[in-house]
């Protein structure tokens, strides 16, 4: 019987899946993924958590807890920096520590360390210390990992392929960690909901990375995040091209890169565009209806600001 | 040039110094008050942690006092603490002042203080940057005596046969230094009121709680946010005893120079079967001097964290264990402008209550046992 790797469906997963999940199957490992997102995770992950930490670490506690009978490992990784002189947040750098000191009868972590932060090629030793967990076989890890990198590239184009998409009337950025932008339970289905009022989405995952860091060179100031830069990279890129009609941050309370982030990227928007910007703040308690008004009463100044200028009907 | 620098402890009245020695003019920033506050929390980003809130509110107050040059650290961390300075110019230019500001990262490496005293020349307008060297040691050396009155005055308080000999010393001590100036002057300040401190009355054999304080440095230092923490529990009859000051602080940036010794790789150590890496601000200090605290046998730890400060609450992931496995009773206490102090102090004297409630408890055991 094959080992049994479980990955948190929450957090960088959703930056990193296709590239963790073909490097431990082509090791010979089953990967088992958490379940969606869905009530029983967020009350577990609440449980489990500190309360003041942010959502998003909250509901990767729950994802652990819904993987821990399931597997004989969870992969949990610690990390530092993904890009040279560039650092994440304080908090995935304590991952493991966080869960380990939390939650009870855990299974193995695949507790590897990722720290780029003077070299992108000490990425190297990650990988081999989470592959030494399936194998001793440099080789093997080696062109495990080789492949499975080409497969997050893939991935990683397709999602820039939806950059055009079938012309709608509106184009909205929606700026936000991936994993708020991607966890439809968490955003309450936010961007299919945008989707429904004829808009088409951009994301800055769209968006090509060095178009992000050409325009982020442009910041008055260090980025020391890498998510900082590619957020106010893109918006900068936005204030050039003028290529959307308004911009949705969606952020989670307790967030301490959001309360950094969200507010430049306002900033530069109010200061240097005309462009209509929304901040929404999820929590535990954010409610669905309220999300859905002011979606609706966004979508409709959009429209409204529109007609005024152009005489279009706001029925078309 | 009039220049002014944030408030963290008593860190201005070494900077202060160091400054007019320098034949700089020097606005000292007001202490820290719900006014400064409130200022910091207007202007600031609304979620934004509470040191960089109060941060700002010292800089308004100073510019208004007639400030036209800032000097400020900061630097690349994991942490917050990186973008404060390009958040403080901002916010500070919206305001449509027109200052100078002179930015200081870290100083752990040789090449960072090289700059660091490039900048001070810039300041001093001067090239004879041996003079400064000299006088940074002075200012470093302020820094240490200032710990050290401070660790007095922090002994005396729960021993004073007098109760509030401590506090008026101290209280007369921050009025005196308002009116002294240069290294001179305040050295000698310093070591006056050292004697002073030295000459209270105490008990020296009464007993006390032992109680150490662990979490983010400004929360644990500057004690405006903390509502006087040291001192309240001083007055409560606890030895208090920090995790992180300025002056350990200063000792820790600065310790790969040989005369320079730091305890860092002693808590390192301690909190490494807890946490191995530097995630940022003061988690691993946090946790490790808890653990030192514990093996020392205190009575209970006191966590201090500005509301959703990232490292500290990995720190406070992690501290339930550390408390379990060293039998230390620890006490958390989230700060920011919304901590009212009457629900603060509540808690506080609860804990105390504990604390001794626990410790006689120890005691009756050991005396049932041994009979
Ligand atoms: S970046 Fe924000 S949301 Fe993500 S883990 Fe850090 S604090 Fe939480
Ligand atoms: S350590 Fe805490 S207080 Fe300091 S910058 Fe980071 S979040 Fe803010």
């Amino acid at each position: 019987m094959s080992i049994k790797i479980g990955i948190p469906r929450a957090l960088l997963y959703y930056e990193f899946y296709p590239l963790w999940i073909t490097f431990f199957e082509l090791l010979g490992a089953e990967v088992v993924i958490s379940s969606r997102t869905n009530k029983q995770i967020v009350e577990s992950g609440v449980q489990h958590t500190v309360d003041e930490a942010c959502i998003p670490v909250k509901l990767f506690h729950g994802h652990v807890v819904d993987l821990r009978d399931k597997v004989d490992y969870i992969f949990v990784p610690r990390l530092r920096s993904i890009c040279k002189g560039e650092y994440i947040c304080p908090k995935f750098c304590g991952l493991p520590e966080m869960v380990r000191h939390s939650i009870k009868d855990l299974p193995t972590l695949i507790d590897i360390t990722i720290d780029c932060i003077k070299s992108n090629r000490d990425l190297k030793n990650a990988v081999f210390a989470a592959g030494n967990f399936l194998t001793e076989d440099r080789d093997l890890i080696t062109t495990a990992f080789q492949t499975a990198y080409i497969a997050y590239k893939e991935h990683k184009m397709i999602l820039k392929k939806q950059l055009f998409p079938p012309f709608k009337r509106k184009k909205i950025m929606v700026l936000g960690h991936p994993y708020t932008l991607y966890d439809s339970y968490l955003n309450m289905d936010l961007l299919q909901k945008l989707e429904a009022c004829d808009t088409s989405i951009l994301t800055p995952e769209m968006l090509p990375k060095p178009v992000i860091s050409h325009y982020a060179q442009n910041f008055d100031g260090q980025l020391y995040w890498s998510f900082a830069k590619k957020l106010i990279g893109t918006v900068l890129y936005l204030k050039d091209t003028k290529s959307v009609d308004g911009v949705i941050y969606i952020s989670t309370f307790g967030c301490g890169v959001d309360s950094v982030v969200a507010h430049l990227v306002e900033k530069i928007i109010r200061r240097d565009t005309t462009l209509p910007f929304m901040l929404i703040t999820l929590d535990e308690h954010t409610g669905e209806a309220g999300i859905n008004t002011r979606i609706e009463a966004f979508i409709d100044m959009l429209k409204w600001r529109d007609s005024d200028e152009n005489h279009i009907s706001s029925h078309g | 040039m009039k220049i002014t620098f944030p408030h963290m402890g008593n860190l201005y009245i070494a900077l202060k110094a160091v400054f007019e020695d320098l034949q700089v003019e020097v606005v000292t920033p007001p202490p820290c008050s719900k006014k400064t506050l409130a200022l910091g929390t207007q202007y600031a980003p609304e979620l934004m942690c509470v040191p960089f809130k109060l941060t700002v509110g010292n800089y308004i107050e100073s510019i208004e006092k007639g400030a036209d040059t800032l000097f400020m650290w900061g630097g690349c961390d994991v942490c917050r603490i990186g973008f404060y300075n390009t958040l403080q110019k901002d916010i500070l230019k919206d305001l449509g002042y027109d200052i100078e500001m002179i930015c200081v990262e870290s100083l752990n490496t040789p090449q960072k203080i090289r700059k660091f005293f490039k900048q001070l020349c810039e300041v001093a307008n001067t090239t004879h940057s041996f003079a400064l060297i000299a006088l940074f040691i002075k200012g470093i050396q302020l820094v240490f005596r200032l710990d050290e009155l401070e660790e007095l005055m922090i002994h005396a308080r729960p021993r004073e046969i007098h109760a509030g000999s401590v506090d008026i010393l101290q209280a007369s001590f921050e009025k005196e230094i308002r009116t002294t100036h240069g290294y001179k002057e305040t050295y000698s300040l310093i070591d006056t009121y050292k004697k002073k401190i030295q000459k209270i009355e105490i008990n020296p054999t009464k007993e006390v709680l032992q109680i150490g304080i662990v979490g983010e440095i400004y929360t644990v230092v500057e004690p405006f946010i903390n509502f006087e923490l040291v001192k309240k529990l001083g007055n409560m009859g606890v030895d208090v005893h920090r995790s992180v000051t300025t002056g350990k602080f200063v000792r820790e940036q600065l310790d790969f120079l040989p005369f320079m010794h730091s305890n860092k790789k002693n808590v390192h150590r301690a909190a490494h079967p807890y946490i191995e890496m530097d995630i940022g601000g003061h988690c691993r200090h946090t946790v490790g001097d808890t653990v030192l605290f514990g093996e020392k046998g205190f009575d209970g730890v006191v966590h201090l964290l500005p509301f959703t400060c990232m490292p500290e609450i990995v720190a406070q992931s992690i501290l339930p264990t550390v408390e379990k496995d060293k039998n230390i009773p620890i006490l958390k206490l989230v700060l920011d402008e919304m901590t009212g102090e009457a629900g603060y102090v509540t808690r506080l004297e609860a804990f105390v209550d504990l604390l001794w409630k626990r410790r006689e408890y120890a005691q009756d055991e050991k005396m049932l046992s041994r009979n």
